[in-house]
């Protein structure tokens, strides 16, 4: 069964009513022709019209439809190989986050994503995607397994945020969060950074420093999500729509802000309609951002990455 | 996340202002209720003479307190925030700024100065939490990197203050990425080899906690201070119990090995001249 966002009932409906018309014209032998080109002329107008006009709030419910693919489903669609790699070699293994060496097309990379689950009992190995401090330590040393064999780095960021749990506190996850952060700045190695989904503040930006960081036309990306905003600034949670609008957390919201260097578009209506031409884009966007960052030299490469960053900010001077 | 909780109260309670007594002669400790003379205090470094408790003091205490003969130059003081999403909760934040400013007497929730510490030369950048929580924006992101940029180019070593409830919302991406600029800095200031001290006091969380609070070749901080990632509200509700006495102390953090040590404040000048005269 399909998941339908309340935005999508209507051009369901309408699917579904040129369902049945062909159905009947083809138990009755009538030539409906003409109705089911009016009919489907009609689906792709009201479909551009509701994804052309999207408020900040639908994106962020587009960015956790529950059939949108995740890392996983990439690596299956864009890898003819893959091996993943386990654990942090201190603690454990968190299936939060997943990673190892995957070849797209010839091209060796190292990739590394958050997961969530779609089952309910896939979603809680997976931690709805909210990786302990071992994940960002497990992704850090795969990181440098890429620096020490010279391979780029593409990582896959879909969490609603770090795990807020007692035993990540116990474990260091603000100490891991920040390691990675200083050590991505200055990796040798070509690193791109894809929000697929969700990219919710510190758990979200954990692994995403890199040359490039890309976003999906709708993922959003912010220092926290529309709904704890809302509860934080408003005092409730009914202004998570207000919130969404306030923070401007979406992808086209963060490049005209220059906090990120691009965008992915989706398939007209939503990235997880066609799972195959979205892994497309996906994986010819990778190659060839790799490609372009090859022929810069590593050293130019960090700083380049760095004096992005530090760009970064709004102030007056008097 | 939770921590903009205690932000919001921050503001409404400068904690030294409220504690003084009328004439401004008297202190109370908040922890142990007793009394005690202002200037006793102060010259107890801020902390009760006699239970220990640390007052939350800002950037004009620490800069006295470490300064040679309380001596020092500021530097990029003119830096004031700007509203670059046009952010609008219950008021619009540029009303928030001012509000704040003319209340804290401060531009923003970070100050940097150089001096001389015991003879040393050192760059200090000190957070203030009566400035909207010690919430970090541009300006607390800029200022840290532009501190850090004056000890790589002069070659003296950065001690950085942290007190801080974390993000400040209403700069939103803006603010998520001075986590990345500031630890970008501190990048290269660990390749320059110059030392990097990273002071954590009460309270330090959030994405503070989770870039440069925690990168600093020494981590340290005062007795008590709270340390975390996610506030420790958040934290009770993910878990569904009660948490577990002294979770999330300065003293919880040492144990668990995130810190190199804590020092009472009134010992924090001659121990950090001690140690950065063994790496000189
Ligand atoms: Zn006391």
């Amino acid at each position: 069964m399909r998941t339908l966002l309340d935005f999508e009932k209507p051009i369901a409906e309408l699917e579904a009513k040129l369902d049945d018309m062909q159905r009947l014209a083809d138990e009755n032998n009538v030539d409906v022709r003409d109705a089911v080109r009016s009919l489907t002329e009609n689906i792709l107008n009201l479909r551009k019209e509701t994804f052309l006009n999207l408020t900040r709030w639908q994106r962020v419910q587009l960015s956790r439809h529950p059939d949108r693919p995740y890392t996983l489903d990439y690596i299956e669609k864009i890898c003819q190989e893959f091996h993943e790699l386990h654990g942090d070699r201190t603690v454990r293994d968190d299936p939060a986050i997943v990673g190892g060496f995957a070849d797209i097309d010839g091209t060796t990379v190292m990739l590394i994503g958050q997961q969530k689950g779609r089952k309910t009992k896939e979603r809680q190995y997976r931690n709805f995607g909210m990786p302990n401090p071992e994940g960002y330590r497990k992704a850090l040393r795969l990181m440098k397994l890429a620096e020490k064999f010279n391979k780029p780095i593409v990582t896959l960021i879909d969490t609603p945020g770090a795990f807020p749990g007692l035993e990540a506190e116990e474990r260091g996850q603000a100490e891991a969060i920040a390691r990675n952060l200083r050590e991505m700045c200055v990796l040798k190695v070509p690193v791109i950074c894809i929000i697929i989904g969700e990219g919710a503040s510190g758990g979200a930006l954990g692994i995403a420093i890199g040359d490039r960081v890309l976003m999906l036309e709708n993922s959003w990306y912010s220092v926290i999500s529309p709904e704890n905003c809302s509860t934080i600034l408003w005092r409730s949670w009914d202004y998570k729509e207000q919130a969404a609008e306030a923070l401007k957390p979406t992808a086209t919201d963060m490049l005209n802000n220059k906090l990120i260097d691009g965008i992915i578009e989706e398939p007209l209506g939503g990235a997880h309609l066609d799972w195959d031409d979205m892994s497309n884009r996906l994986k010819e966007r990778i190659l060839s951002e790799i490609a372009e960052l090859e022929k810069v030299s590593p050293q130019d490469r960090i700083d380049a990455r760095i004096e992005k960053f530090c760009s970064m900010g709004f102030f007056e001077e008097a | 996340m939770s921590w903009f909780k205690r932000t919001v109260k921050g503001i409404q309670t400068p904690t030294e202002m409220k504690r003084e007594a009328p004439d401004g002669l008297w202190y109370q400790c908040p922890n142990c209720k007793k009394a005690m003379h202002t200037r006793e205090h102060k010259n107890n470094a801020y902390t009760c003479i006699h239970c220990n408790y640390h007052e939350k003091i800002g950037s004009e205490a620490y800069f006295s307190l470490l300064f040679d003969d309380g001596k020092f130059t500021e530097l990029d003081a003119n830096l004031r925030s700007g509203d670059p999403l046009n952010f609008t909760d219950t008021k619009p934040y540029p009303d928030r700024i001012r509000s704040t400013e003319k209340k804290s007497g401060l531009k923003d929730a970070a100050r940097t100065a150089y001096g001389k510490m015991s003879d040393l030369d050192i760059v200090v950048t000190c957070m203030d939490f009566a400035f909207i929580g010690g919430s970090m924006g541009s300006v607390v992101g800029e200022k840290i990197a532009r501190g850090i940029e004056y000890a790589l180019k002069n070659k003296i070593p950065f001690l950085m203050i942290s007190r801080s409830g974390g993000a400040r919302m209403m700069e939103a991406g803006f603010s998520l990425m001075q986590m990345a600029k500031t630890s970008a800095r501190l990048a290269q200031l660990a390749e320059a080899k110059i030392p990097y001290i990273s002071l954590l006091t009460d309270p330090t969380t959030g994405g503070v906690t989770a870039s440069y609070a925690m990168l600093g070749d020494f981590n340290i901080s005062e007795p008590q201070a709270l340390i975390g990632f996610a506030g420790p509200r958040v934290i009770k509700e993910t878990i569904g119990k009660e948490l577990p006495k002294g979770f999330q102390t300065a003293e919880f953090i040492l144990e668990h090995g995130f810190l190199d040590f804590i020092v009472d404040r009134k010992d924090l000048k001659d121990k950090l001249a001690s140690l950065l005269k063994m790496l000189a």
